[in-house]
């Protein structure tokens, strides 16, 4: 089991340095003076040359790029060139109002998705299971934005029932969660009745029928177990997900977020603000991924099994 | 009746059985049969757009600013006193283009480099594996973000943006089949008669591949439109006085109280193409591969 997560941790890391790489190439390969451009008519020709010089640009790429990856190892992103701050403060001071919104979002999720799953599974094949799904497809299907301009308009606008945007509070949380939350609802109901549908074909479950246990009791007691194995581990990496669908969300509710910073930086062309709020957001993905495949191991002991014969 | 024939006739009988049973499958599934009407109708309403519409959608008309819906005006007018549904005909054409360009371009590298990976093996597969597994890892909409702002913001941009978001999924699923493909007779067969590697990865491996690819391609669509919407609403996509749908949707939000419909209805139009989509890509899948059902 250790051994499982340290080769699945080692594996990771190549993966990451790649990401670093990629990212940076892509940041820092601009055509043109990325300097010049964020600074247009109101940098003069030494004030450019001043902050070129203060963020190394003349280096050679190479020498860059070791140079970022050795800073953001000791968790320094550098200076954000529009608001003169070091990035890793402006992105912890963010985080957690983002990692508010997608707990907020998941539960969310989990509590449209999961019943309506099982629902449908219990149902297979009914008028009402075909709703369920449709239900889940409409949400798959609805553009974040569009969403939240909808329940804005309602909620907000017409009903004034919550407040339109910002974050002061709670009551600020409901729209931003329940919009970011619908829109993965479908993926979690859609997996739980796959698994669900699954796990009831199994044996045990002819056994515990067999016993004269009612449907409710084989469900709840025995199938939801095991059903439910896929959908705790995809969690963990839709927490990642939720993290990235934040952009749109923050960025339409005005939530201070990472997110947020994301949309500003690019807007603002501020590139090593936009490389440190990417490079965040990907190593949470990874984190995600990673989570996911070592609970995985441990709540299936079959795949626990299954990774002991290969190691 | 020559010997020929005979030889090539069951061969024929047996593809042309296929396609009927495919066919047959898809047709008999009523939401892959609606979304498919949809999709014709809105391609060809597109394509017609000039000549459907009576209106102009970049005339301005500032005495016509977000009038309500009428007999004239469909949906209304958006706030420089342009028709709301000639936007959203107009928008049509780029929402489509943005979901069908870079799906094929992701389909096209994603299965060369699956079927190399998958039949050459070693370090090629490794390379394109690991390069595969970053792409997966990097959160989609914030790499399309970056790309967009490192290129600018343009269609050709968007094009390339998604199709580097999606070449790695086909990559994987492309790899998958063809090392189950590689262990097969005729594969084998085709190997002892000294078939060139490359005739077998491209003559015998890809054919098999296209279901695969054909219900890939139809998913495919959806998600590029959702992604091309989502960057255009932020500001890094398509840009005025074009207009795509997620275009629209950020332009008309500003207006939400006096005119909702000018924010709404592009957004519908978005919703019903991206179901619409999905509806024919399941039906395809389960005529095509029903063992791609999860």
């Amino acid at each position: 089991m250790l051994m499982f997560a340290l080769r699945r941790i080692l594996v990771s890391i190549p993966v990451l340095i790649g990401i670093t790489l990629i990212l940076f190439i892509m940041l820092n390969v601009v055509p043109g003076d990325p300097i010049a451009l964020m600074m247009k008519e109101h940098g003069s020709p030494e004030v450019i040359e001043r902050v070129r010089a203060q963020m190394h640009l003349d280096d050679p790429l190479i020498t860059r790029y070791l140079r970022f990856l050795w800073d953001a190892l000791h968790g320094d992103l550098g200076t954000s060139i529009k608001l003169n701050r070091p990035v890793t403060d402006l992105i912890l001071k963010a985080f957690p109002n983002t990692l508010m919104l997608a707990v907020c979002a998941a539960l969310v999720s989990w509590l449209i998705g999961i019943p309506i799953g099982i629902l449908s599974a219990v149902r297979r094949d009914t008028f009402l299971d075909r709703f369920c799904m449709g239900f889940s497809l409409l949400g798959v299907s609805m553009p974040i934005f569009w969403s939240a301009l909808l329940l804005q308009y309602v909620f907000a606008m017409k009903l004034k029932l919550l407040p339109v945007s910002g974050f002061y509070g709670w009551r600020y949380m409901v729209l931003p969660a329940l919009v970011l939350g619908w829109s993965s609802a479908g993926v979690i109901s859609r997996l739980t009745r796959s698994s669900l549908l699954e796990v009831m074909r199994l044996d045990y479950i002819r056994t515990a029928r067999a016993k004269g246990l009612g449907e409710a009791g084989v469900i709840t007691r025995h199938a939801l177990k095991n059903a439910l194995i896929p959908v705790v581990t995809i969690m963990a990496i839709q927490v990642a997900g939720l993290l990235s669908g934040a952009v749109i969300t923050e960025a339409i509710f005005s939530i201070p977020g990472v997110g947020r910073i994301t949309v500003n930086a690019i807007s603002s062309r501020d590139m090593p603000l936009l490389q440190g709020a990417v490079l965040f957001a990907t190593v949470l993905v990874i984190l995600g991924n990673l989570v996911a495949d070592i609970l995985y191991s441990v709540l299936d002991p079959r795949i626990r099994a299954q990774m002991k014969k290969e190691a | 009746m020559t010997d020929m024939s005979d030889i090539a006739a069951p061969e024929a009988l047996e593809e042309a059985s296929f396609l009927r049973d495919t066919l047959r499958t898809f047709s008999r599934n009523r939401m892959a049969m609606i979304g498919l009407i949809f999709v014709v109708t809105l391609v060809l309403a597109a394509a017609f757009a000039p000549w459907i519409s009576p209106h102009d959608p970049y005339r301005v008309a500032l005495d016509e600013q977000l009038l309500p819906a009428s007999t004239t005006y469909w949906l209304g007018t958006d706030n420089f006193g342009r028709d709301v549904l000639t936007r959203i005909l107009y928008g049509a054409r780029i929402s489509l283009v943005v979901g069908i360009v870079p799906s094929l371009i992701s389909l096209a590298i994603g299965t060369v480099l699956g079927i190399l990976s998958g039949y050459l093996g070693g370090r090629t597969d490794f390379v394109v594996m690991r390069l595969a597994d970053m792409m997966i890892a990097f959160p989609s909409l914030l790499l399309a973000m970056v790309v967009m702002y490192t290129l600018g913001a343009n269609l050709l941009n968007i094009f390339f943006a998604l199709a580097l978001v999606g070449w790695a999924s086909v990559a994987r699923v492309v790899r998958a089949q063809t090392l189950a493909l590689r262990e097969k007779e005729f594969i084998e067969a085709a190997r002892a008669n000294g078939t060139s590697r490359s005739r077998i990865m491209f003559g015998h491996i890809f054919p098999n591949v296209i279901p695969t690819l054909i219900v890939l391609f139809s998913l495919s669509i959806p998600e590029a439109i959702m992604w091309e919407s989502s960057l255009s609403f932020l500001g890094v996509g398509v840009q005025p006085p074009e207009a795509s749908w997620g275009l629209l949707v950020a332009k008309g939000k500003e207006y939400m109280f006096q005119a909702p419909a000018v924010a709404i209805a592009p957004g519908v139009a978005i919703l019903l193409t991206v179901m619409a989509f999905n509806f024919i890509g399941d039906g395809l899948r389960d005529a095509l591969d029903p063992s791609m059902k999860d």
